[in-house]
C-alpha cells in the first residue's frame, strides 16, 4: 500500500482549507519560481523520466505529448485542461477542482513553462457549478499572489489562466470537441490530423491535458521524477486517484498507487465487496467505456494500463463500477447504451444510429425478446461502429457491450431461452 | 458562495413567460464583460456557452427565442450559429420550464445504488413526471446523465448543488425543504465528509511530506 508521504493530493477529501493558505501550508506554491526557471527542456525531460501517463483515460505518456509543441512559434499557444469528467463512475477531478484547486493552477504554470504557452483555459462541466466557483476563486487568488500574469511567480514569464464553463455534454470530454466548445460552437469532434498540437484552439498550438495529469506535475518536479518513478510499476508509474462506486461497503474516492489488485484496492479502502468477495459478479474497471471483468479476473488482476489491457479490458479514468452478485448485469450495460445513444453527438452515421440500434437490442435482450442469433447480430452492430467514426465515442459504446457478451453470454442465452419457453406455454 | 446573487439574478417565481425582446441586466452586464474578457477580441464567439447559460439564469431556468437572438447580437454570429448551440448541450432548455431544475442522475453507478428511488421520490414529491415541471411551476425535473460523483451515489442535482448518498426518505426531505422555500444543506445526506469511506478514511493520516521546502513563501 502506498505510504502516506507519498500521497500527492494530501486535501483530497477536504479536511483542510483548499484556498492559497491551506494549499501553501500543503507545501503548493513553495518554489515554483524554481519549477519555472528549470526550462523547458528539463521540465519536459522531468515529465519524461517519470513515466507519467495521461489521467484521462487513454493513458498516453504526458512528457511525450509536452513535447510534441512547437519549439518556436509566432503568436499564442495554449493550454487547455480538460476538466469536462463526465465517464460514468469517475469522480476524481470533482475531488481535485474543489478541494485542491491549487495543485491544478499551480500545474498549469509549470505546464505551461514547459511548453511555452501563453495562455491556458481551464475547461470545466457546466453541472460542476460549485466545483467551477472554487477553481475561479483559486485562479484570483494566484493572480493577486502574482502567481500567474504577466511575471508568474516573478520569473519573468507571462501566462493567463481562464475558467470556461460547458453545458452538459459528455462528448466535450473528446479533445477536438472541448475545442469547439471552447470556440463557442457545437462539440463535435474534428478529425486528426492535425492534431491540436499543430491546428488546436484558435488554429494555434494547443495541448490539452487531463486536470489529474496536470496537477500531479509540480509535486513530480519538486520531490523528483525518480521518487515518481519508484512508485507502482514498470511502465505503470507513480500514484493515482481511483473512484469506487456500485455495490462496495463502502464507496468512496482514494489515491493509490498504480498496479494495486483490485481485490486490495477493494478490501483495504471501501470495506469490501458487499456480501463477500464471493458476492462479486464484475467489475467496470476504468469508467464505463471498458469491458467489464467477470469475478475469476477480478480475484487477482492489477489496477494499471498495461494489466488491465492484458485482460482485454482498461485502466481508462480508473472509474471502478463494482456489481454484486444481485445486480441485473445485462441492464446494467444496457443503461450504459442509453447513455452513448443520448450523448452521441450525431456527426458520425456509424455512431448516431448504432448507439440507437445497440440501446434497442440490449432492451431486447434485458427481457430476453429475442432470438439467440441477436447475440451474433448484437456483437456484429458494435463491430460496425468501432473504428468507424471520427472519435472514439463510438468505440466507448462498442466495447462495454462487447465485453457483456464475451464474458456474460450463458446469462444472455439463458434469458432467450426462458422467455421462449414461457412464450411456448402461454401458447 | 454566491447564493444570494444567484436568487436576485431570478425574477421569477414560477415559470418565466415567453417574451418579445431581452437583453441583460445592469448587473449581468458586468458579468457579460467580464466574461467576454476572458477571450481574444476577434474570438468572441468563446462566450457563447457562459453567454446563454447567463441569460437562462437571467430569465427564470429556459431560454426564449428573444434571448438566443440577443446573445447573437452580443456576439456578431449568425442566430442559427446560437440555436444550434442552444439545442446540443443538456443544459440550456429552449421551452418554458420551472425556474428551479432538479435533475436525477440515473446512468449505471447511480442505478446500481438505487436511482430509481430517486426518481420515484421526486416525481412523488413535484408531482409531476420526468420532463415535466411541478404543477406550481417552480420546479423542473429532469433526468440527467451522469453527474460525476459516483463515490456519492444516487445523487440529485439542484440549481448549483448536488445532494449526494440518497435514499428514497432523504430526497424527499431535501425536495420538500426546497418546496417550502429553505435551502438544504448540500452534499451528502448522510453526514459523511466528501467522498470519504463512511464510517472514517484509511489513508492521510500523515499528510506531511519529508521533502517539503520549510520556506513557504519562496515562489512568490
Amino acid at each position: 500500500m502506498l505510504r502516506d508521504q507519498d500521497r500527492i493530493f494530501t486535501n483530497l477529501y477536504g479536511e483542510q482549507s483548499p484556498w492559497i493558505d491551506g494549499a501553501r501550508a500543503r507545501g503548493d506554491w513553495s518554489n515554483t519560481k524554481d519549477l519555472i526557471l528549470l526550462g523547458r527542456e528539463a521540465i519536459v525531460d522531468g515529465i519524461k523520466k517519470s513515466g507519467l501517463r495521461g489521467r484521462g483515460g487513454a493513458g498516453f505518456p504526458t512528457g511525450m505529448k509536452w513535447s510534441f509543441m512547437p519549439k518556436q512559434s509566432e503568436g499564442p499557444t495554449y493550454l487547455v485542461v480538460n476538466a469536462d469528467e463526465s465517464e460514468p463512475g469517475t469522480c476524481k477531478d470533482r475531488e481535485i477542482l474543489r478541494h485542491e484547486p491549487h495543485k491544478l493552477v499551480e500545474g498549469c504554470v509549470v505546464a505551461a513553462a514547459g511548453m511555452g504557452c501563453t495562455a491556458g483555459y481551464i475547461f470545466i462541466r457546466g453541472e460542476f457549478v460549485r466545483e467551477g466557483q472554487a477553481l475561479e476563486r483559486a485562479v484570483a487568488e494566484a493572480y493577486e499572489a502574482g502567481y500567474l500574469g504577466k511575471d508568474c511567480c516573478g520569473s519573468g514569464m507571462s501566462f493567463d489562466l481562464y475558467v470556461h464553463r460547458g453545458a452538459g455534454a459528455y462528448i466535450c470530454g473528446e479533445e477536438t470537441a472541448l475545442l469547439q466548445a471552447l470556440e463557442g460552437t457545437k462539440g463535435q469532434p474534428r478529425l486528426k490530423p492535425p492534431f491540436p498540437a499543430m491546428v488546436g484552439l484558435y488554429g494555434r498550438p494547443t495541448t490539452i491535458n487531463n486536470v489529474e495529469s496536470i496537477a500531479v506535475t509540480p509535486t513530480i518536479l519538486r520531490r523528483g521524477p525518480e521518487w515518481f518513478a519508484g512508485i507502482g510499476r514498470p511502465n505503470n508509474t507513480g500514484t493515482k486517484i481511483f473512484c469506487i462506486s456500485g455495490h462496495v461497503n463502502r464507496p468512496c474516492t482514494v489515491e493509490e498507487q498504480l498496479g494495486i489488485p483490485l481485490k486490495e484496492l477493494l478490501e483495504k479502502h471501501c470495506g469490501g465487496v458487499r456480501g463477500g468477495w464471493n458476492n462479486l459478479l464484475a467489475v467496470i474497471p476504468g469508467g464505463s467505456s471498458v469491458p467489464l471483468l467477470p469475478k475469476s479476473i477480478c480475484d487477482d488482476v492489477l489496477m494499471d494500463f498495461d494489466s488491465l489491457r492484458a485482460v482485454t479490458s482498461g485502466l481508462g479514468t480508473a472509474g471502478v463500477i463494482v456489481m454484486d452478485k444481485s445486480t441485473d448485469v445485462v441492464k446494467a450495460i444496457a443503461r450504459l447504451s442509453k447513455f452513448y445513444m443520448h450523448e452521441s453527438c450525431g456527426q458520425c452515421t456509424p455512431c448516431r444510429e448504432g448507439t440507437g440500434w445497440l440501446w434497442r437490442m440490449m432492451e431486447r435482450m434485458v427481457k430476453g425478446e429475442c432470438r439467440l442469433e441477436d447475440i451474433d447480430l448484437l456483437q456484429d452492430v458494435t463491430k460496425q461502429i468501432e473504428g468507424h467514426t471520427i472519435c472514439a465515442l463510438g468505440d466507448a459504446a462498442a466495447w462495454p457491450v462487447q465485453g457483456l457478451i464475451r464474458h456474460f453470454r450463458p446469462e444472455l442465452e439463458r434469458r432467450i431461452r426462458e422467455q421462449g419457453e414461457a412464450r411456448r406455454l402461454a401458447a | 458562495m454566491s447564493s444570494a446573487v444567484h436568487i436576485a439574478t431570478r425574477p421569477y417565481g414560477a415559470m418565466a413567460p415567453d417574451v418579445e425582446t431581452f437583453a441583460f441586466s445592469p448587473e449581468n452586464q458586468e458579468e457579460v464583460a467580464r466574461i467576454l474578457a476572458r477571450y481574444p477580441a476577434e474570438r468572441q464567439q468563446s462566450a457563447m456557452l457562459p453567454l446563454l447559460l447567463l441569460a437562462q439564469e437571467q430569465h427564470g431556468g429556459w431560454l426564449p427565442q428573444a434571448a438566443m437572438d440577443h446573445v447573437a447580437e452580443l456576439l456578431n454570429v449568425a442566430k442559427i450559429r446560437v440555436y444550434e448551440v442552444a439545442t446540443f448541450y443538456d443544459m440550456y432548455n429552449t421551452r418554458p420550464v420551472g425556474p428551479i431544475q432538479v435533475r436525477v442522475c440515473t446512468t449505471t453507478p447511480c442505478w446500481l445504488c438505487g436511482s430509481d428511488d430517486i426518481v420515484r421520490a421526486a416525481k412523488d414529491e413535484l408531482e409531476c413526471d420526468i420532463g415535466e415541471s411541478s404543477p406550481d411551476g417552480r420546479f423542473f425535473l429532469r433526468e440527467f446523465e451522469c453527474l460525476g460523483a459516483c463515490a456519492n451515489a444516487p445523487v440529485l442535482w439542484v440549481d448549483q448543488d448536488f445532494y449526494e448518498d440518497l435514499d428514497y426518505e432523504k430526497a424527499r426531505a431535501v425536495l420538500a425543504a426546497l418546496k417550502r422555500g429553505e435551502t438544504p444543506k448540500p452534499g451528502s445526506q448522510t453526514g459523511r465528509q466528501a467522498s470519504m469511506p463512511v464510517g472514517g478514511k484509511t489513508t492521510l493520516f500523515e499528510t506531511a511530506p519529508e521533502s517539503r521546502p520549510a520556506n513557504d513563501e519562496a515562489g512568490a
